[in-house]
């Protein structure tokens, strides 16, 4: 089984120095790309490998960048984004800290491939370890020719940046990023213009997950019949899966996406803790739909989770076992969502406090009958195009999904008036 | 006022952006790096030296988690709050430090030693429950771990 992503990573967490990942074969890709290919065929290359974007929709990346004007003045911008604060989502920080230069590779082709001279990797500022890796490993990068001006000879030019955020999950939307580099407040921009066109500094701006970056030198090198290979499915690639919540051994492993839940929890994870059922998981990160039980043989790429009825998301599932409250869990999931938002439109603003508040009560026992339609009309009215932009849709699907699949336990603590 | 230090640093980031305000955050987190907090006083002068206007530059300073504009101990104390270790039992290391240091969230002990704070996911949710000091990441963490911990923080 190909693991291109993770494959040289040393095993003791310590991060893959220059020459390690040389030694790998790393930064032929770039060396392939400069001397052989046009900028554009860098990006029909993606487009034709089918990646679909890490960062949690799942966009194509090479038609995402094929939206890039071409012949317009500099500068133009590649952003890597590393703000990973969706709660259950720890998969890029695997790739940051031990592989920093597939990461910086992987921009610089994008770069390169969009004709961007300016990039910027947003990291998050829990992610200590990271930017300490990060930051040295630009520095190699500089030493070594591969950034700054005339890269390995080529003509073509790339600054890289390191910006830490100070916290807030909007600044993982991209353009709320945007917003955040320029340093405002993290609130999403009305699209269009998008980003391509009129993005950092209104100018043409291609935002892209750690992850999804760090497939590109690969795919340069092998080509995209070996990319599609990589999984049997429709969807290309291996996949970087986590699982975490009451399983022997929660981690994180990268698969073809052929694998299923099970496979992830019961072969990978170890199965449940000891005296533990299963009821359910969100398949990829906080904002994705509750799978349970009969789903358990799904396939974990796009579509076979979306077939289930959730998302794939950022691929990182969290357990919900028979001894956790279904009620505090979602309950949980909708106080991140409530402190998260940026307030900027209503129903998001107002809503998601009103939600998390319902599900205190019932909660504490001081629930009420009518409390279960209050939460069902707000997941129809922060659901889809009555937001500005998908915090709120994304903070809807656990909670539709927990009535759909786990009304009892809601109506059970309402009707005995007890706590959870 | 600000130091040269934290003029020149902020300088640094300037240069690396095209427009000055844009390194307005990175301002801010100059100026609380080396006095833990962003006071009113602190944030007129940045702004002054960033050419914005104090409720401009409080308008980002409020709008971001880690940027204090309260004072704030000697230590800060960030627990996850959010899904995987609320599952592993977030709710437990949250009562002890209650107890422990007489702290609830947001506040800081008499001693101006620690402040205790809620944090989004840490981003280590496969080693939950997590917490983080200063600088310092802590996952796994056990009930009868956290004195020893703490205790490392004077
Ligand atoms: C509220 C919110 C938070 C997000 N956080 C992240 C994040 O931390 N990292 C990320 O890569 N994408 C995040 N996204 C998705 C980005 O908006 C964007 O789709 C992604 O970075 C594009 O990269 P990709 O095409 O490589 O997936 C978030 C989206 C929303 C709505
Ligand atoms: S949906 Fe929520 S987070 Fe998104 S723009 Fe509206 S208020 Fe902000
Ligand atoms: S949920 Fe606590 S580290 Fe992710």
């Amino acid at each position: 089984m190909e693991k291109p992503l993770t494959q040289h990573m040393r095993g003791d967490g310590a991060p893959l120095s220059l020459k390690e990942y040389e030694r790998a074969g790393g930064y032929q890709a770039l060396r392939k790309a400069l001397k052989e290919m046009e900028p554009k065929a860098v990006t029909t290359l993606v487009k034709e490998s089918n990646l679909r974007g890490r960062g949690g929709a799942g966009f194509l990346t090479g038609m995402k960048w094929s939206f890039v004007p071409m012949n317009v003045p500099k500068p133009k911008y590649l952003i890597c984004n590393a703000d990973e604060m969706e709660p259950g989502t720890f998969k890029d920080r695997i790739l940051l800290e031990q592989t920093p230069h597939q990461l910086i590779e992987g921009m610089i082709l994008a770069a390169y491939a969009i004709q961007a001279d300016q990039s910027y990797v947003f990291l998050r500022w829990a992610y200590k370890l990271a930017a300490k890796v990060i930051t040295q490993a630009i520095e190699e990068a500089y030493a070594a020719g591969y950034l700054g001006k005339n890269i390995l000879g080529s003509g073509f030019d790339l600054d890289m940046h390191l910006h830490t955020g100070v916290g807030r999950y909007m600044c993982g939307e991209e353009t709320a990023l945007l917003n955040s580099l320029e340093g405002k407040r993290a609130t999403p921009r009305a699209k269009p213009p998008f980003p391509q066109i009129s993005g950092l500094f209104g100018k043409p701006t291609i935002v892209n997950n750690v992850e999804t970056l760090c497939c590109i030198p690969h795919i340069v090198n092998r080509g995209t019949d070996w990319f599609k290979n990589l999984s049997p499915g429709a969807d290309a690639g291996t996949k970087i899966y986590g699982v975490s919540g009451k399983v022997k051994k929660p981690g994180a492993w990268e698969l073809p996406m052929t694998v299923t839940m099970r496979e992830l929890i019961e072969d990978y994870a170890g199965g449940m803790q000891d005296g533990l059922k299963f009821r359910g998981a969100l398949p990829g990160g906080a904002s994705t739909d509750f799978l349970v039980e009969e789903h358990l043989d799904v396939r974990m790429d796009y579509t076979g989770v979306a077939a289930a009825g959730s998302r794939l998301g950022t691929g990182t599932m969290i357990i919900l076992d028979d001894h956790t409250s279904v009620v505090g869990f979602v309950r949980n999931l909708e106080h991140f969502f409530a402190q998260e938002s940026c307030g900027f439109c209503t129903p998001c603003r107002e809503g998601l406090p009103w939600i998390e508040k319902v599900l205190h009560t019932i909660e504490i026992g001081e629930g009420k009958p009518e409390d279960i339609k209050t939460l069902e009309f707000h997941t129809k009215y922060l659901g889809p195009g009555n937001t500005f932009c998908a915090l709120a849709p994304g903070a809807m699907e656990p909670l539709q999904s927990a009535l759909k699949y786990f009304r009892k336990d809601f109506e059970e603590l309402i009707r005995h008036k007890i706590s959870a | 006022m600000l130091t040269v230090e934290e003029k020149l640093e902020i300088d640094k980031a300037i240069h690396e952006v095209p427009v000055k305000k844009a390194a307005c955050i990175e301002a801010l987190k100059v100026v609380q790096q080396k006095r833990r907090w962003v006071s009113d006083e602190s944030l007129k002068d940045i702004a002054a030296y960033m050419d914005m206007s104090p409720e401009e530059l409080d308008s980002v300073a409020t709008f971001y988690n880690l940027i204090f504009r309260r004072p704030v101990g000697r230590h800060v104390i960030l627990i996850c709050d959010s899904i995987s270790c609320y599952v592993m039992g977030q709710e437990k290391l949250t009562d002890l430090i209650t107890k422990q240091l007489g702290i609830r969230y947001g506040q800081t002990t008499l001693d101006g030693r620690y402040t205790f704070l809620p944090n989004p996911c840490l981003g280590t949710c496969d080693h939950a429950p997590a917490l983080m000091i200063d600088n310092d990441l802590y996952r796994d963490v056990t009930p009868e771990q956290l004195e020893e911990i703490l205790g490392k923080y004077a």
